[in-house]
């Protein structure tokens, strides 16, 4: 049986109040299967986060659809987990403090804390050995590394076992050897628990190294122009990076976003 | 203890007692007379000779100060808790609160003895109405700076106003709050004793005002002692609770260096 679309959006027009009639993105159609991993590249300001707050429904479009898990819609989806390229982590929280925040807030967990509270505890603090932090749980954000905030960012994506993973250039910030271990975090994750993931990037090494599937935006009013299937073979290893048959996917959609610049 | 250590922790001492020691010095040096600037030693003796009525009068400053900055607190913090929770309120009462501000408070006074007769009351509001402002400005913009990213995190999971208002907002705020109070129990002690010299028969300011009629001038200088000795440890006690409060706010060492 083929996966299902779970992610749909179908000729989406959004504009910002106050934006006048300026349109962020227009006619966008894009289609995510579940367990798929996605990445959205395009120039900068095209949209690529406007895309992000449809699909989670913290925007409504103006016209046009989006489903996510065969609804429509209409409301900020519970089933989603966010990181962008801030962490923001509270400073008042230890590292496992943060982790539960989201816990604290979504339903059914939310009226479980007071009574679950331990197990949840040990949920988090095994997330955070899944991505290296083992016990670093005691600790404040600001006594983390750059690379360590961003871990514990994404780990507070996942706390609630979201079914969609939205992340907005979680790397931007970090040096290149900090990313990449990341790369390898998130799809390691990823192949784990067939979480459906979509990235929005402007590094077209991340997203031919992470996704099924690149998408590549034009300028404002953004829409997608190229859709390209990455068929690496999976597992992928960081070496696949210097391949050249991975060099060529990376120049072929380099060509798509210098045309969608112009 | 290093060498370096011990001279930062005697220095603020050091320094007070040079002041005293060269004020002291200056006014023999120059013969200045004693009803222009009365020496140190001048005023230690008004301390002794009026030390009964300098004890009663502040502790009434104090209390007067103390009650009216409790208001500005509570009346601060509900205030800055509406303007930061929603625009429109943001939008509606800035320009009256700025307004309000620039009004100079000494000018209050004579309304307020109008309204509540001269003494205690007009003394407590107005050390109210002085110091209230710094802690709505605070938190003010400690709710209006919350990351937008970190609010789509938790609207995201459904999280409701409130929500983010108590998860996030009032923790991030507190620092601001916290900051703020030392401004405005130093403020405080400003409203207090302008209405006590204006309009009052007891208090600090009253007590300067009559020892001014009476050329009794080290217990003019005496009363200035007394406020900046209570201005100090109250400020002392507002710095202390901040670090007590939002410790996980102050742990740049440039704060301390």
């Amino acid at each position: 049986m083929a996966p299902e679309a779970f992610v749909t959006l179908d000729g989406v027009d959004h504009a910002y109040a106050g934006a006048g009639s300026a349109l962020a993105v227009e006619g966008l159609s894009i289609s995510v299967k579940q367990g798929e991993f996605a990445a959205v590249v395009g120039p900068s300001g095209c949209g690529k986060s406007t895309l992000m707050k449809l699909a989670t429904g913290l925007q409504f479009p103006r016209s046009g659809s989006v489903t996510v898990a065969g609804q429509k819609v209409t409301a900020p989806l519970k089933i989603a987990g966010m990181a962008f390229q801030a962490p923001t982590l509270l400073p008042w929280r230890t590292t496992l403090e943060n982790l539960l925040l989201p816990l604290e807030i979504v339903e059914p967990h939310r009226s479980e804390m007071r009574r679950r509270k331990a197990e949840f505890s040990e949920r988090a603090r095994n997330l955070l050995a899944s991505v290296g932090l083992r016990g670093q749980g005691e600790k404040y954000p600001w006594e983390l590394s750059g690379g360590m905030q961003q871990r514990t960012s994404l780990c507070r994506a996942l706390i609630h076992e979201p079914q969609l993973l939205m992340l907005d250039e979680p790397f931007g910030a970090l040096d290149a050897f900090t990313r990449e271990e990341l790369w390898c975090v998130i799809r390691d994750l990823q192949a784990a628990r067939k979480i459906t993931v979509i990235l929005v990037t402007h590094d077209l090494r991340e997203a031919v190294f992470l996704a099924d599937r690149v998408f590549v935006m034009s300028s404002r009013p953004g829409r997608i122009v190229v859709e390209r299937k990455i068929e690496l073979p999976r597992p992928r290893d960081l070496e696949v990076t210097f391949t050249q048959a991975f060099s060529d996917i990376v120049h072929e959609l380099r060509g798509h976003i210098v045309k969608a610049r112009q | 203890m290093t060498r370096t250590n011990l001279l930062i922790r005697l220095s603020p001492w050091l320094f007070t007692i040079g002041l005293f020691v060269v004020w002291e010095a200056a006014v023999h040096i120059f013969k200045i007379p004693v009803f222009f600037l009365p020496p140190p030693t001048a005023i230690a003796q008004a301390f002794v000779d009026y030390s009964g009525p300098l004890a009663r009068n502040s502790w009434i400053t104090l209390q007067t100060t103390l009650i009216g900055f409790a208001l500005a607190v509570g009346f601060g913090l509900l205030l800055g808790l509406l303007v930061g929770w929603s625009r429109a309120i943001y939008a509606g009462l800035y320009p009256l609160m700025i307004g309000f501000n620039a009004i100079p408070k000494v000018a209050l006074v004579p309304i307020l003895v109008l309204w509540f007769g001269i003494g205690f009351v007009p003394a407590v509001l107005t050390a109210f109405l002085i110091s209230f402002f710094p802690i709505v400005v605070n938190v003010a913009t400690g709710l209006a700076t919350i990351e937008p990213e970190l609010e789509d995190v938790l609207k995201a999971l459904g999280a409701s106003k409130l929500d983010i208002m108590r998860k996030v907002g009032i923790p991030r705020t507190l620092p601001y709050f916290f900051g703020s109070l030392k401004v405005a129990i130093t403020l405080a002690f400003v409203g207090s004793v302008i209405s006590e010299s204006v309009a009052s028969n007891y208090g600090i300011g009253n007590l300067m005002l009559q020892a001014q009629a009476q050329f009794q001038v080290p217990l003019i200088f005496a009363g200035l002692v007394v406020l900046a000795i209570e201005g100090i440890v109250m400020y002392a006690a507002m710095a202390i609770l901040e670090r007590r409060m939002t410790g996980w706010a102050q742990r740049s060492g440039f704060a301390q260096a």
